[in-house]
């Protein structure tokens, strides 16, 4: 614990960085320095400090309209930052957007949407390019047969196969979820910034989804910054989290960002984290204070 | 030419201009069956505006174009047209729990081509009956001309049992209509009122198609009942305040339309909906005020107000 | 086939086949984005611009095209706000019509030509009344406006389907949105040509609610809507020509309704899962 020394009143610049636990990456894929982000004449968050590794998987949490989301837009290029430098793949935001795999915070689509999963998968791959697909058969176009293969392959990868043929507005919040999961790996990402996956799944499928993502940061070397309500579902997958609260932020490693102490430090208010007997993190007395399950998430989906 | 006739009628003193004009027994007729719809289309539009259901109300004007073309075509009269097609068509709605609803894609692709096809089997009964091309403009835009005093008695008559009938659902029914839930809880026939509900408005939307005709009943359903609820919160007032605006819009149609050659649509169109453009910029004044007052509350606020 | 010794009839087939092709494919979209509403804009604003245009002394079809595709950008420009409040909006088309009223009244007073069927043909259409000139214009525009949503379908599907994403991809959403909006606007212009201004809608949404019920492969539907709405088209022309009672533009509507029905009731399709498509 004594290794985090966060300067975390609000408003203040987080200043320390803890390194991943593992080896220092070579070059960090995400990079905060002293970053700041206003929208409107209203100041989010800023001095936050972070750097994300090849093959990293960090969370970003925190209460309520606190800016976790709008963190993600400055990643993607959408949001300009206020202040301090952000590098995304060594580049500006917004320069590497086909290296990034982005699944945004979401409702489920419209029940009555008569649109295949697996067409869903394929505009992530060629959605942005202009005119219709011409109707050659696979087997004279090579690129058509890449195409498909590279789309069943990441069907496959996030295990969506037996429901990818059927209308989206049909599948099941879950399955919806790990084909927008897809959609946003077709293209083999370096980077996925997801926008509260977990949100409005059940607990089963939350599990199930977390275990998703966390076997593709591992096994595919994906980074993944991940905007969470609740921590304990990723909790075994992740490497990092960033907690931001009104003005400033605090990262570092989950357990020891995640302690009454440094919550405390980071709200000006006191803030108690309990952790149960099965390795959960309940936070007690967080402004808006975020739903933290207290019940075990489902064991089926880990790999 | 017609605007030197209508200065030279008009003399800017509203008693003699009133003589004048109710010495015609046509404009009598004209003003008496303008207030009876005025009135019922208002306290109906509010229920509807109240519920969100002017979708619906969109939905039974355009039945009642093919209603009047048909008792046309038949040789009875376009009023029973109007009500017999009104009131089916509310029942279908009824029958059908999405119907007069937009929704999105799929459903609203549906009403679409529900309309059209309504307002194609209109045409259809216009083009054989032949020689009432003329006609067409009337039932689609409304006419105040030619209403005899049994239409009015009708329309009166139809309009006291509407609105009788709402006096006795009516508190329950602006109970469902704010909040469904807590009402089902407290054992109103939430389903039923809604059902009775859309056979008023039906019978609303009928009386009123007659008056602005199928294409601008909004002005009396619609524009004044949204006004009232642009300027105030209170139930009772609001509603008050909707009859009033009705009213107006309706006698100062009536005028203009007299004194100039334009049909009376246009005119009820135009001064329905200058009212609900002043009552939404006065509420945004008001809020604006608001705002700016309580600037200091706090940014979350702020944030809130622009969402 | 006697009917094609006709000109009326040749030129009704020539313009109605290129129209109903663009509001096929313009439909599809239109559907899928849930902007079916904009169809219903359009078709009071094609009406009031083009008894402007008459009331002023130009051509029908100038204040058709102007007053249709000024509209959709003024809607584009507001953005997707503007539909949430239905009263507002019913208000302003309401209003809308009855200034559409106040330019037929002035028509057909202050020129004396005797047409009191303008406002009639503005509003159901009069496609056996094209002359030659008038139908090649409304082929040639038509083709461009199916060129033009080609050109656009694969961007425009991904903004449809799901805006954040194609966003964060540097598909120009916005760009895409006004720009699908013109189309509509001109395609509204030729359809009120076709089936008049008050039936257009039904020409926009029949086929393509159909097709998409048909099938849900995106690039399938939106051949199929477009060959349903010429199919239709013809058959609607077919029928009026051998039923004279009919008017065309009645005729076309009754077959797309039917066509539409039938996808409706005939093709069932698989139930969601309880408690997933009332979500």
């Amino acid at each position: 614990m004594s290794t985090v020394k966060p300067v975390t009143r609000p408003g203040d610049p987080v200043r320390y960085r803890v390194p991943g636990q593992a080896a220092e990456p070579r070059f960090p894929v995400v990079s905060l320095r002293g970053a700041g982000v206003r929208v409107g004449d209203r100041t989010l968050w800023s001095g936050v400090e972070l750097d994300v590794g090849a093959g990293e998987f960090v969370a970003v949490l925190g209460p309520n309209g606190v800016g976790k989301s709008t963190l993600v837009k400055m990643l993607l290029g959408i949001l300009p930052p206020a202040a301090g430098e952000v590098r995304v793949l060594g580049e500006a935001p917004g320069r590497a957007g086909q290296r990034i795999g982005y699944l945004p915070q979401r409702r489920s689509f419209d029940a009555s949407l008569r649109i295949r999963g697996i067409d869903i998968v394929r505009l992530g791959l060629d959605g942005d390019r202009w005119g219709v697909p011409l109707p050659v058969p696979a087997r004279f176009s090579a690129r058509r047969r890449a195409a498909r293969d590279r789309i069943a392959e990441v069907v496959e990868l996030v295990g969506a196969s037996a429901y990818a043929h059927r209308p989206i507005g049909e599948c099941s919040g879950g399955e919806q979820q790990r084909l927008l999961i897809a959609q946003a790996l077709v293209r083999d990402p370096e980077l996925l910034l997801l926008d509260e996956p977990l949100d409005s799944l059940d607990l089963s499928h939350q599990g199930a989804v977390a275990a998703l993502i966390g076997r593709i940061c591992r096994e595919a070397g994906v980074s993944v910054v991940m905007v969470a309500h609740d921590v304990n579902p990723i909790l075994p997958w992740l490497d990092r989290v960033v907690y931001i609260a009104e003005g400033g932020a605090v990262a570092g490693r989950p357990q020891e960002v995640i302690t009454t102490e440094t919550l405390s430090r980071l709200y000006g208010v006191p803030v108690e984290v309990l952790r149960t007997s099965d390795g959960r993190l309940v936070v007690v007395g967080q402004p808006e204070a975020p739903a933290v399950h207290t019940d075990r998430h489902a064991e089926g989906g880990k790999p | 030419m017609n605007w030197a006739d209508a200065s030279a009628g008009w003399s800017w003193n509203p008693v003699t201009d009133l003589q004048q004009i109710w010495a015609f027994p046509f404009m009598v007729n004209a003003f008496r069956a303008g207030t009876v719809v005025a009135v019922l289309a208002a306290v109906m539009g509010w229920f509807m505006v109240l519920r969100r259901q002017s979708f619906a109300g969109h939905t039974l004007a355009v039945v009642s174009f093919p209603g009047a073309a048909f008792a046309t075509l038949l040789g009875i009269g376009a009023g029973f047209g109007y009500f017999a097609f009104c009131v089916g068509g509310a029942l279908v709605i009824a029958a059908i729990p999405r119907a007069g609803q937009g929704g999105s894609g799929q459903e609203s692709a549906l009403t679409g081509t529900v309309q059209a096809f309504l307002l194609a089997c209109g045409f259809l009964f216009v083009a054989l009956y032949k020689g009432f091309l003329g006609g067409v403009n009337s039932l689609l835009f409304g006419s105040f001309l030619g209403i005899t005093t049994l239409q009015v008695a009708v329309l009166t008559i139809v309009a006291a049992a509407a609105l009788g009938a709402l006096t006795v659902i009516g508190r329950p029914l602006l109970f469902a209509s704010v909040d469904e839930n807590v009402a089902t809880g407290r054992g109103v026939p939430v389903r039923a009122l809604s059902v009775v509900f859309l056979v008023l408005l039906g019978t609303a939307t009928a009386e009123a198609s007659q008056i602005t005709g199928t294409l601008l009943v909004f002005a009396l359903l619609v524009m004044p009942a949204a006004a009232a609820q642009q300027l105030t919160a209170r139930p009772a007032l609001s509603l008050a305040l909707s009859v009033l605006i009705a009213l107006a819009v309706t006698w100062t149609g009536l005028i203009a339309a007299y004194y100039s050659p334009y049909p009376i649509g246009f005119y009820v169109t135009t001064f329905a909906f200058s009212v609900y453009v002043l009552a939404r910029a006065t509420r945004a004044l008001n809020t604006a005020v608001g705002r700016h007052r309580f600037a200091g509350a706090g940014a979350g606020a702020g944030a809130g107000a622009v969402a | 086939m006697s009917a094609f010794t006709h000109p009326y009839f040749v030129h009704a087939l020539l313009a109605g086949t290129a129209i109903a092709l663009a509001a096929g494919l313009v439909g599809y979209f239109l559907v899928l984005r849930a902007q079916v509403f904009t169809g219903d804009a359009l078709s009071h604003v094609a009406f009031t611009g083009a008894l402007a245009a008459l009331a002023l002394g130009y051509d029908l079809r100038l204040g058709l095209f102007a007053a249709t595709v000024l509209f959709a950008v003024l809607l584009g420009a507001l953005g997707r706000r503007s539909r949430t409040d239905d009263v507002a909006i019913g208000s302003v088309f309401s209003w809308i019509l009855g200034l559409g009223v106040f330019f037929l009244t002035l028509y057909t007073t202050s020129r004396n030509t005797g047409n009191g069927t303008a406002g009639v043909n503005v509003l159901f259409g009069s496609i056996f009344g094209l002359s030659s000139s008038q139908a090649e214009l409304a082929a040639v525009v038509a083709g461009f406006i199916c060129l033009a949503v080609l050109a656009i379908a694969r961007p425009l599907l991904f903004a449809s389907v799901d805006e954040a994403v194609a966003a964060a991809r540097r598909v120009p959403v916005r760009l895409l949105g006004i720009a699908f909006l013109i189309l509509v606007g001109a395609c509204a212009a030729e359809a009120a040509q076709a089936v008049g201004s008050l039936l257009l809608l039904g020409l926009l949404a029949a086929p393509a609610g159909a097709a998409a019920r048909l099938t849900d492969r995106p690039y399938h539907a939106l051949a199929l809507s477009a060959g349903l709405a010429v199919a239709e088209m013809w058959a609607g022309l077919a029928l009026s020509y051998y039923v004279p009672q009919l008017p065309p533009s009645f005729a076309i509507m009754a077959v797309a309704t039917a066509v539409y029905a039938v996808a409706l009731i005939g093709v069932r399709r698989p139930r969601a899962r309880p408690g997933l498509a009332e979500a």
